[in-house]
């Protein structure tokens, strides 16, 4: 009764050429199949988080700055308006990472599941491709959220804002694939909690022209925001949402730079986890 | 396609200065079952990893399905069912969804899966199960998942690591049962154990594994006639008495072990040695006869014991 009768064979059934066009996909329907049992949360702390930050910022911090700066604003606009933009491509960053670094942990070492993805046809590259599209996935579902909430709070006043959509989740995209590439390359968990979310994902945060201009910042303190992809997001996000100044030249660096972080993090992200599943 | 599925040739794989697998040999065909035993630590499982086309050989030649792993690992992968050591089965996902996720993994299609989760879910006892979420079942229950998931796509050679490490004795025997179905259906088996009683019932052949390399080879029957006496005689005469009392004992039959707790004298015929024992005046707190084991044959390789 239970034995299995209607075996047929994999050399019949199993398509491998199918496999290597589209296992990446693969990956990720498993992923969305475990996301949609939280998708609640999901949405939640993709509505909670802009308008919980829009909600204090704007009616406390930003009314308090408005007042001190006068009609000339920070940068010729709101606090608010000024501050938005940053905190789309922020959001939108740290969608990313939750989709990005903790599946990796997780399918290296939590639950070892990328060892089993990596025992059928699909390859390293193609694992690690699917946890970017998941990322990617979660990535655009928060910067549009965060995009609607500010359209609410009157904060967009450029007709090319909806592009900041864009710029956001390339920074998101950029930022996920280079954590991923990380947190597959450090073994040790620990090591990325303790070090990289302290030393380096909190100061890029905090030094990257978020809460007021860089130029602000003593000059050897910049760099850090040129290195930061919220940073150039930043700028290419006040540029689109309410006009900010910046010479054609600024505009492609920040384009080029979000891209080639992205590229960079995707081929060693790829390399990464092909290394460490064939060990 | 040739008569071994499986072809080893001077199989080694290094981990920086230590050898893990050290230029074993071995042939595997099909529908036969094949496997290796040895004592943790003997290189099964990194053997298995390379043998699963996801771990690179340091050196020697390996083909699978007559396939080199190192160039067409997925075309490889296409065909093996492998069932890990340590289960890795997604936390997140019920019991039917780690079985359908795994079936696309091998890109087959939503409407063949749907009729096989359920086969597969008779065939591993889990009917009762299918909504249950991994991590509320039991060990044995988890092990049957990870094998009915490694048979999701037919797979033309299936590959267990100790699949009854860590599981009850009942458990273990609606496993082996499994086993042996399918087995019967044709299905190439390579197991891992570092329980002889295992390797003596499911392996048609297997070698025995020791610090990375292939001490023997042979059907469990030609090991044991290669390897032991037809019967052995188990004596205790106490700790501290069993030391000095060997001594003794070794002109009674051809071979003896000491082992901390028991000496193991072995001959053809069990009951006659023992008389002789009686005869000679020596009186052992317990004695037990039994037939010779796969862990004779270990012992006798090795010096030393399977499990300590
Ligand atoms: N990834 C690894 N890195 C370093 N050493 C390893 C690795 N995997 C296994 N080993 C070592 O190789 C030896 C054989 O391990 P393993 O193949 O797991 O043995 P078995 O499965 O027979 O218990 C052990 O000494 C183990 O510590
Ligand atoms: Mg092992």
């Amino acid at each position: 009764m239970s034995s299995l009768q209607t075996r047929q064979g994999s050399l019949k059934i199993v398509d491998a050429a199918r496999v290597a066009a589209r296992g990446a996909l693969f990956v990720t329907e498993a992923r969305l199949r475990a996301m949609v049992k939280w998708v609640w949360l999901i949405i939640s702390i993709a509505i909670a988080n802009p308008v919980l930050y829009l909600v204090s910022i704007g009616l406390g911090l930003g009314s308090y700055i408005d007042k001190n700066t006068g009609a000339m604003g920070v940068d010729g606009v709101s606090y608010l308006t000024f501050l938005a933009p940053a905190l789309l491509a922020t959001a939108a960053i740290q969608g990313a990472m939750d989709e990005s670094v903790y599946p990796t942990l997780e399918g290296f070492k939590w639950n070892k599941t990328f060892f089993s993805m990596n025992a059928t046809p699909l390859s390293g590259n193609q694992i690690a491709m699917g946890v970017f599209f998941n990322s990617l996935i979660r990535t655009i579902f928060t910067a549009v959220i965060y995009w609607l909430v500010m359209l609410a709070f009157g904060v967009l006043e450029s007709p090319r804002a909806w592009l900041a959509i864009f710029t956001a989740v390339m920074a998101g995209a950029a930022f996920g694939a280079f954590m991923q590439a990380l947190a597959g390359f450090l073994e040790n968990e620990n090591v990325f909690f303790t070090i990289v979310e302290r030393f380096i994902i909190m100061p890029l945060f905090l030094f990257s022209g978020t809460f007021y201009p860089l130029t602000n910042m003593p000059i050897f303190l910049q760099w850090i925001g040129w290195i930061s992809p919220l940073w150039h997001a930043t700028e290419l996000g006040r540029w689109l949402t309410y006009g900010s100044e910046i010479s054609t030249p600024m505009l492609l660096l920040h384009f080029i730079f979000l891209n080639s972080i992205l590229i960079f993090g995707l081929i060693a992200s790829r390399r990464i986890f092909t290394k460490r599943l064939g060990k | 396609m040739s008569q071994s599925l499986i072809h080893a040739r001077e199989l080694t794989k290094k981990f920086g200065d230590f050898t893990a697998v050290n230029g074993i040999n071995f042939d595997v065909v099909k529908g036969e079952s094949f496997g290796l035993l040895g004592p943790n630590g003997a290189g099964k499982s990194t053997a298995m990893r390379m043998i699963g086309a996801t771990s690179q050989r340091t050196s020697g030649d390996l083909t699978i399905l007559d396939k080199d792993p190192d160039l067409f690992g997925p075309q490889i992968r296409a065909h093996l069912g492998v069932v890990p050591q340590q289960d890795n089965l997604d936390t997140h996902l019920s019991v039917t969804d780690n079985l359908y996720i795994y079936g696309r993994y091998f890109g087959l299609s939503r409407k063949f899966l749907k009729g096989k989760i359920e086969e597969l879910l008779t065939f591993a006892q889990l009917e009762e199960k299918r909504n249950a979420k991994v991590e509320s079942l039991s060990g044995g229950m988890k092990r049957r998942l990870t094998i009915a998931r490694a048979l999701v796509s037919e797979p033309e050679i299936l590959m267990l690591d100790e699949p009854t490490t860590g599981l009850d004795p009942q458990a273990r025997h609606i496993l082996w049962d499994r086993l042996f179905r399918l087995k019967e259906d044709g299905v190439t088996l390579l197991i891992t154990t570092h329980f002889m009683d295992e390797a003596e019932q499911l392996c048609d052949r297997l070698v025995v594994m020791d610090k990375g390399a292939i001490m023997a080879e042979g059907s469990p029957a030609q090991l044991i006639k290669d390897y032991s006496t037809k019967e052995v005689l188990e004596v205790r005469f106490g700790s501290e008495r069993n030391a000095h009392m060997a001594d003794d004992l070794r002109q009674l039959c051809d071979r003896i072990e000491e082992l901390p707790d028991r000496i193991l004298m072995y001959t053809e015929d069990g009951e006659e040695l023992l008389e002789r024992v009686y005869k000679k005046g020596f009186h052992p707190k317990t004695s037990l006869v039994r037939r010779s084991s796969l862990e004779d044959v270990f012992l006798r390789l090795t010096g030393r014991t399977l499990i300590d």
